[in-house]
């Protein structure tokens, strides 16, 4: 590790005057951690965020879900308002790591996890994500963790995080404060950018930038919601595969409302808006939730590595569809 | 708000004691605790979060102390393996693994047994799924999987 130095802060504002001389936010540190360990981050000093008072799940007045950024990942999975309604984003957060990560990581740091992409984390291989314009290693090497959707031919890195592609279903935003003090809202689906040919910007975050709260709105809180992920363990391991579920059904038992968004496939949480259109007005079976499916890997890119994803992709979105809807 | 800095001098509250130790801001828990305050049952596997050999219990809760910074520390109470037998009796899940031979070489074994005392005292121990659920942060390169999960419930029904 390169030496740094570190100091606490005692508000935003004081943050991001930080932040704007240099210095790099932690939180929880488990992912900033593994990236001073392993020399990716050369930060010239640290600004400890946890003096914020950034932590908590509150019911606003319309029936809204504020989720602070600094709550702890297990304490969010733990949360009665949350499990009950909007299961997707518990059940993401209790599929995410292990017990000790989850009782030190928060939430806005989940956001901004870098990729687990074997050579973004391996400083001796060339990567367009950590040195731009040093090449991509993973096109011809070992993918088989890597994206199949949202690609470039300058990366393929999948962005690893559970929590976002539950609160995509969820039609969620997150709440950032800007460097100038401006508050501003942004969809969960716009967060992240495609890594186009500047794979080194991942999220639409600027300097100084500082993730304050996610909110759930109203309406996704009274919808059913389900998170199905697939690793190569049971247990604590970045999915290789992960399908998010959100819907209301009407009174016929017709699909009125419904977002489904796939993780561990994309360079970004995956919104599957084909899937959605085939199921919108129709009462969930079996064979019409299969066909439907198939559509989630429209648009994949395969290679020999990754190809098992296209196929694993349709089944997760069908099983977590099934599974929500009592077909399974 | 102090100035950043590079050297700290810290008050860590571990194991009911209190220690001043001189740390650089980039010393890890782990490191602190093993280097400095010679505290060498919690062990260091991964230095990635990805093992649990050097879990410890921070203000009650299992967290992996190779991912924390010894200056975040500050003023948080933390327990490791030292810190569980009452003088010569055995802390329940220390006599558990004894008793279930749940270790070979021993090395996983202090990660092993703060995690079971956290899962324990979260009340997540009910049944050997959860248990095999809730201990999946801590790898063990010996395999003693099954005497562990043996162990752990032995522990948490004796206990709850
Ligand atoms: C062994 C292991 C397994 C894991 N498995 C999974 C998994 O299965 N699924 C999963 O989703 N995640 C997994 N993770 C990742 C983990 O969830 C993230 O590392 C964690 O959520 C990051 O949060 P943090 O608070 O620790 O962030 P930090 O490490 O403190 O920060 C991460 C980044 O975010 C920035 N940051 C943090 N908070 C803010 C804020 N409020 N505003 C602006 N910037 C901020 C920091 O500057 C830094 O760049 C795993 C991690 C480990 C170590
Ligand atoms: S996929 Fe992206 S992160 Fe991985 S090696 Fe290529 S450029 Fe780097
Ligand atoms: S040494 Fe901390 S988890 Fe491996
Ligand atoms: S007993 Fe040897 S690693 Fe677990």
């Amino acid at each position: 590790m390169h030496p740094f130095t570190y100091a606490p802060v005692a508000d935003a504002a004081g943050a991001a005057a930080r932040a704007l001389a240099g210095a790099q936010f932690i939180a929880g540190g488990t992912d900033m951690l593994q990236l001073l360990q392993e020399n990716l981050v050369q930060p010239q000093e640290l600004a400890d965020l946890n003096g914020l008072g950034l932590a908590g799940i509150t019911e606003e007045q319309d029936g809204a879900l504020r989720l602070g950024a600094l709550t702890r990942l297990q304490k969010a999975a733990d949360d009665p308002l949350l499990r009950e309604r909007c299961a997707v984003a518990a059940e993401a957060l209790a599929a995410s790591a292990s017990p000790m990560v989850r009782h030190m990581a928060t939430l806005g740091g989940n956001l901004l996890q870098r990729t687990r992409c074997l050579y973004f984390r391996d400083v001796s291989t060339p990567c367009n994500k950590r040195q731009p314009g040093s090449g991509c290693s993973a096109l011809e090497g070992e993918n088989r963790h890597n994206a199949i959707l949202g690609g470039s031919e300058h990366c393929i890195a999948v962005q690893p995080s559970d929590l976002p592609v539950a609160l995509v279903a969820l039609d969620a935003e997150v709440l950032i404060q800007g460097a100038g003090g401006a508050e501003r809202w942004v969809p969960v689906e716009g967060f992240h950018r495609l890594p186009g040919d500047t794979p080194e910007i991942e999220t639409v975050m600027q300097p100084g930038d500082i993730i304050l709260a996610i909110r759930i709105p109203a309406h996704a809180t009274r919808w059913r919601s389900h998170y199905v992920k697939a690793r190569d363990r049971a247990s604590f391991a970045w999915a290789l595969c992960s399908a998010a579920v959100a819907l209301r059904l009407d009174e016929e038992g017709r699909v009125a409302e419904l977002r489904v968004a796939a993780g561990g496939v994309a360079t970004k949480p995956w919104r599957l808006m084909r899937v959605e259109q085939e199921l919108l007005g129709h009462r969930l079976d079996r064979d019409r939730v299969r066909l439907a499916a198939v559509w989630a890997s429209e648009g994949a890119v395969t290679r020999p590595g990754n190809a098992y994803k296209a196929p694993l992709l349709q089944h997760t979105v069908e099983r977590a569809i099934l599974e929500l809807g009592g077909l399974a | 708000m102090p100035e950043p800095s590079q050297n700290f001098s810290l008050t860590l509250h571990v194991n009911g004691t209190e220690h001043r130790v001189a740390v650089d801001a980039r010393t890890t828990l782990l490191d602190a605790l093993r280097d400095r305050l010679h505290l060498t049952g919690t062990k260091k596997g991964c230095a990635l979060g990805q093992c649990g050999a050097c879990t410890v219990l921070l203000d009650g809760r299992r967290v992996v102390s190779c991912l924390m910074l010894a200056v975040m520390a500050e003023g948080r109470q933390v327990t490791t393996i030292e810190g569980l037998a009452q003088g010569d009796d055995l802390h329940p899940v220390q006599a558990a693994f004894v008793e279930h031979d749940a270790f070979q070489c021993g090395y996983c074994t202090p990660g092993q047994i703060m995690s079971a005392v956290g899962a324990i005292r979260e009340g997540r121990a009910g049944s050997d799924d959860e248990i095999r659920e809730q201990m999946s942060g801590n790898l063990c390169r010996c395999g003693a999987y099954t005497n562990i999960v043996a162990a752990v419930r032995d522990a948490a029904s004796r206990e709850g």
